[in-house]
């Protein structure tokens, strides 16, 4: 069998070769304990302290200000539910519809133990109206949390402008980065939580952090050895760590050029698939991360697309839950308005910077095969 | 997650597209839940009178797990008297296919549901005595239908035509 080609990179991504050969030592010579106070344990802090350094360097951050955690749901988590137990006195929340589960889970479940929670509405496209966020908080608005870029249809949102109006009205701002982060540049000038996770950019899984701003307040949600300035308890993954700042590096020192590269592949995967009679584009054409592209294909539902694929070696996924015990279609297509007959036959293409000009050719060469073939099947017609 | 004759039946389904000349349609499914089966069956004595499913075929928008169980079906009904064909059950779909993941197994029933559904609809248009059994399963399948409809109203509302004829079981889609 020829080797996959991997478009499901906003899934997971292969693990950078250099972020490898960073991490191995750490697990054979640097493997004590950062708290150890013998050499070897030393030298694993002073190992943390770099790349906690590292990472606040190519973000912008102070050192003091990144939390390593397990990954980004855990940061989505110590975000919303540390904020809220911080401030116990502010009990409303404020969350996009699109967030991701880590985000809207978090909000559900203190919605449960009594906290309020607007909802906003986001436009065709997956775009908040900041504007409606003014108008949702409230004198008990503890945090608005809305993500830098969506993870199934890419759409950008304004967080600089939220972030400005959450600012003005002594709100704190949290958005979820995950896929946004070394994709794209950001800027924390009016964010006062991000959450970042590294398997998502070449890194280990397992890993991740939350920025915190200087002076805001969490109460931890892990609790024990009081690591990370007691906001996360829990001995350092040391591997992990290195392995996110490396994956950071990478991205960030080659962000310009991976991301031109990326924006091209989307291009034409969106001018050649909409080609496709009874296709559409779900997301913004042009407001996006540069990885992301999602499609809908009349008359065909997703998880037969992605099998189908899979018989060509191609490796994609979709936003139709049918793999969960929950078969609605996918929370964010339904958010954007996407017709339920379209919004079970999605299709996500995710790229990554290994992804090469001769696999989105491939893609474009097998994709209407396979579209044909599974619409020959189906009692749904295009043009019905 | 799926068995090796999932796949196989995916990959190269048996009887699939609408038959040209069909005696009866059984359609069930609902877009809400992603899964859309329509079954064709073409009825015609055989040698002893009896009358036989003497062709079939489907049309499925749904997953791997649907258009194997459609596939499935199909062959197990094929060349059967009606009575026969009415006892096959949504185990006998999963069970030949080598089992499905739990939360497929709602595939499996729209299989069967389908070709109860076509069945009845069959004796139906022809004035025939119905089976108590097959009468209370399309009395279940068409309660499942309203209730469905009913939990998706919003959804539906905003798009009317994307009602499907009949529904899966209760516990498929929640």
């Amino acid at each position: 069998m020829p080797e996959t080609i991997y478009l499901d990179n906003s899934a997971t991504s292969p693990v950078a070769e250099d972020v490898v050969a960073a991490m191995l030592p750490h697990f054979r010579e640097g493997y004590a304990n950062p708290s150890s106070l013998h050499a070897l344990g030393r030298a694993a802090r002073r190992t943390v302290d770099e790349a906690r350094a590292a990472i606040a360097d190519r973000l912008g951050a102070a050192p003091d200000e990144i939390v390593f955690t397990a990954g980004a749901t855990e940061a989505d988590n110590l975000a919303l539910v540390g904020a809220a137990h911080a401030f116990p006195e502010k009990r409303h929340l404020i969350v996009s519809p699109i967030e991701h589960h880590a985000v809207l889970h978090s909000a559900d479940w203190l919605e449960k133990r009594g906290f309020a929670v607007t909802r906003l509405e986001v436009d065709e496209t997956g775009r908040v109206d900041p504007a409606a966020v003014a108008e949702a908080i409230r004198e008990e608005t503890l945090l608005v949390s809305v993500m830098a870029g969506n993870n199934e249809i890419g759409t950008l949102e304004p967080i600089d402008e939220i972030g400005a109006i959450c600012r003005a009205r002594d709100v704190l701002f949290h958005t979820d980065a995950v896929q946004a982060y070394g994709k794209i540049p950001l800027s924390l000038e009016m964010v006062d939580l991000l959450s970042v996770s590294a398997h998502k950019l070449h890194g280990p899984k397992g890993v991740g952090f939350l920025y915190v701003r200087n002076g805001v307040r969490l109460a931890p949600i892990l609790h024990g050895g009081g690591h990370e300035h007691g906001r996360r308890s829990g001995t350092e993954n040391v591997p992990g760590i290195v392995g996110l700042a490396a994956a950071t590096r990478l991205a960030f020192d080659e962000l310009d050029a991976v991301s031109s590269r990326m924006r091209r592949f989307r291009e034409r995967l969106i001018d050649e698939v909409l080609r496709i009679p009874g296709t559409r584009l779900n997301g913004h054409r042009t407001a996006s991360l540069p990885h992301i592209a999602n499609f809908s294909f009349q008359g065909i539902e997703g998880e037969s697309l992605i099998m189908k694929l899979d018989e060509h070696g191609i490796a994609a996924s979709t936003g139709s839950a049918c793999s969960s015990p929950n078969l609605e279609p996918s929370h964010v297509l339904v958010a954007i308005g996407v017709p339920l007959s379209m919004a079970h036959g999605s299709l996500r293409v995710s790229t990554g910077r290994q992804t090469t000009d001769s696999e989105i050719d491939t893609f474009l060469e097998v994709l209407p095969g396979v579209v044909e073939e599974l619409r020959a099947i189906s009692p749904f017609k295009v043009g019905d | 997650m799926y068995t090796e004759r999932v796949i196989e039946h995916f990959r190269e389904p048996h009887n699939m597209g609408k038959l040209a000349d069909y005696s009866a349609i059984g359609k069930v499914g609902n877009i809400v839940c992603g899964d859309v089966m329509w079954l064709y069956i073409k009825v015609e004595p055989d040698d002893e009178g009896r009358e036989i499913i003497r062709d079939i075929s489907w049309e499925t928008f749904g997953c791997t797990a649907a258009i194997a169980t459609s596939s499935m079906v199909s062959d197990l009904a094929k060349g059967k008297t009606l009575d026969e064909a009415i006892a096959i059950t949504n185990q006998d779909v999963a069970g030949e296919l080598g089992g499905l993941p739990p939360v497929k197994m709602h595939c499996s029933a729209l299989a069967a549901d389908a070709l109860n559904e076509a069945i009845f609809a069959y004796l139906n248009e022809h004035g025939r005595d119905i089976p108590e059994s097959l009468a209370k399963r399309h009395e279940r399948i068409e309660k499942e239908v309203a209730q469905l409809e009913k939990r998706y109203q919003a959804f539906l509302e905003r798009e009317p035509d994307a009602v499907g004829a009949a529904g899966p079981t209760e516990d498929s889609c929640s």
